[in-house]
């Protein structure tokens, strides 16, 4: 009977010991975005993206401020936060799902993955699979996946007159790299 | 039996990790997030509320060309085309040093007037880590009218000290307050005194995203001398009109009874009244161009 107590015990602190170790996150990832247009260019990149993954169970989260987004060009800043995503309602864009693959996350090298999960931005969810790469290293996981953004699916509206054309569907780069996950709290 | 019982207990602790891990995932991120200052945006949509300035500054690395256009008083009447037919301009432009410092210069056609200004942003509405209620700009400028060629440029020079005290409410409204400290040199007439001092309130409404209606008044502390039977001839300025934006470009269109587009003609030598039809059609058109040589860099 104690001996079951005591077993049990030590599966439950190994565990969590197992669940901390599992755990990679960053708060300073960089998500960038350009989108061509006949007049200007637009482009913005924001450097304090946060992703946590947990590499024992594949759940991943990456989620950004978009009010962080930082452009050359500050009037589009203005217009992006005030006119296309609403960023006082809408503060946020997510991504929660999970990893396809089986990845051994303790041999370094370089796997190309898919992420199946929720994608919301400026409210709107779509389920979304991201392809990407993942570079495992000594300690620290590497993230980069591209992918686009079509600003309908999101009701992001473009008004007909305006001056700056504006394209329907956005670039998305993502560079992420995750260390061992500390928590501040 | 109590062995069994704890079994279950850890499936079901474990299944429920599994079932909640992307949230429980959310919340560590979000117990992580670096703290940040969240500072107010577009408090106004330019650096003018109509005539007067706002606490918005240019930019920085930004150039921003701004042409004012003031027509003349709509009760000229028809024969005038209700003032279309005469018009006064000040063409500015004004760069950003830094986000929170602004320098620039323009030149009106009123009384063939040169202007140079200075804007510093002191403090900026935020919320998080740091909370600020207010944004508050402070405003200097020199005007130089040169129409009089008899007068030394002493004598053609004043100088204009204002605190822009804003803040935005919400999404749509934002008031401004702004205590004004006016010198002139010379003045036009002896009911006039060189120190004026007003008080300036200003606000916009959006009425929706590209579109807000703006008003602003100066109230300016004149001595009513009353042994001086002509007394000051000039009153109080206000004006009233719409901000359309269309993404570079944002266009003020207004009526205001001013015809001077620099504070020391608006708040100190306006004559018209409302009352009497001494209305002008007038607008102002902003257009910012981006010195930011990032820009290029970051479209590969």
């Amino acid at each position: 009977m104690k001996t079951i107590i005591i077993i049990l015990s030590i599966s439950f602190a190994s565990l969590g010991y197992l669940n901390a170790q599992n755990l990679y996150s960053t708060s300073n990832g960089e998500t960038s975005f350009f989108s061509e247009t006949p007049v200007e260019n637009i482009a913005a990149v924001n450097k304090f993206g946060q992703a946590i993954l947990n590499t024992s169970t594949n759940d991943i989260v990456v989620q950004m401020n978009m009010k962080q987004f930082d452009f050359p060009n500050k009037l589009m800043q203005e217009h992006f936060n005030e006119n296309y995503i609403e960023s006082a309602k809408y503060p946020k864009a997510v991504f929660k799902g999970k990893i396809n693959e089986k990845i051994d996350f303790t041999k370094n090298g370089t796997y190309d993955i898919s992420a199946t999960g929720d994608f919301n931005l400026h409210g709107v969810s779509k389920p979304r699979t991201f392809k990407g790469k993942i570079t495992v290293a000594q300690g620290s996981i590497g993230l980069t996946t591209d992918f686009e953004v079509a600003l309908t699916e999101h009701n992001i509206e473009v008004p007909k007159v305006v001056f700056m054309k504006i394209a329907q569907t956005i670039q998305v780069k993502n560079k992420y790299s995750l260390a061992p996950y500390v928590s501040k709290k | 039996m109590k062995a069994l019982a704890s079994v279950v207990t850890a499936l079901l602790l474990m299944s429920t990790i599994d079932v909640k891990a992307q949230e429980d995932l959310t919340k560590m991120l979000e117990e992580n997030e670096p703290k940040t200052t969240d500072y107010t945006t577009a408090t106004f949509k330019g650096t003018r509320i109509i005539n007067g300035h706002s606490v918005e500054t240019v930019k920085k690395n930004h150039l921003d060309f701004i042409i004012h256009h003031r027509f003349d008083r709509l009760n000229s009447g028809a024969y005038n085309l209700f003032g279309l037919d005469y018009s006064t301009i000040r063409l500015g432009f004004e760069y950003g040093l830094t986000d929170n410092v602004t320098i620039g210069f323009g030149r009106s056609s009123v009384q063939k007037t040169f202007d140079f200004l200075a804007k510093a942003k002191l403090l900026r509405q935020s919320t998080g880590t740091r909370n600020m209620p207010f944004s508050v700009t402070a405003f200097a400028s020199t005007v130089i009218e040169t129409l009089d060629k008899d007068l030394s440029t002493q004598d053609k020079t004043s100088y204009c000290t204002q605190l822009l005290i804003a803040r935005k409410f919400s999404e749509r409204l934002s008031l401004q307050l702004n205590p004004t400290f006016l010198y002139r040199n010379r003045v036009a007439t002896a009911a006039q005194e060189r120190a004026l001092f007003a008080l300036g309130f200003g606000g916009r409404m959006k009425l929706n995203k590209r579109l807000s209606l703006n008003a602003e008044y100066y109230w300016a502390f004149r001595e009513k001398d009353l042994e001086n039977a002509l007394g000051d001839p000039y009153g109080n300025s206000l004006a009233i009109g719409v901000d359309i934006e269309t993404g570079g470009h944002v266009f003020q269109l207004h009526f205001t009874n001013s015809s001077g587009m620099v504070e020391k003609q608006f708040i100190g030598d306006t004559s018209g009244s409302w009352g009497k039809g001494d209305i002008r059609w007038g607008f102002n058109v902003s257009r910012t161009f981006s010195f930011d040589k990032r820009a290029k860099g970051m479209m590969k």
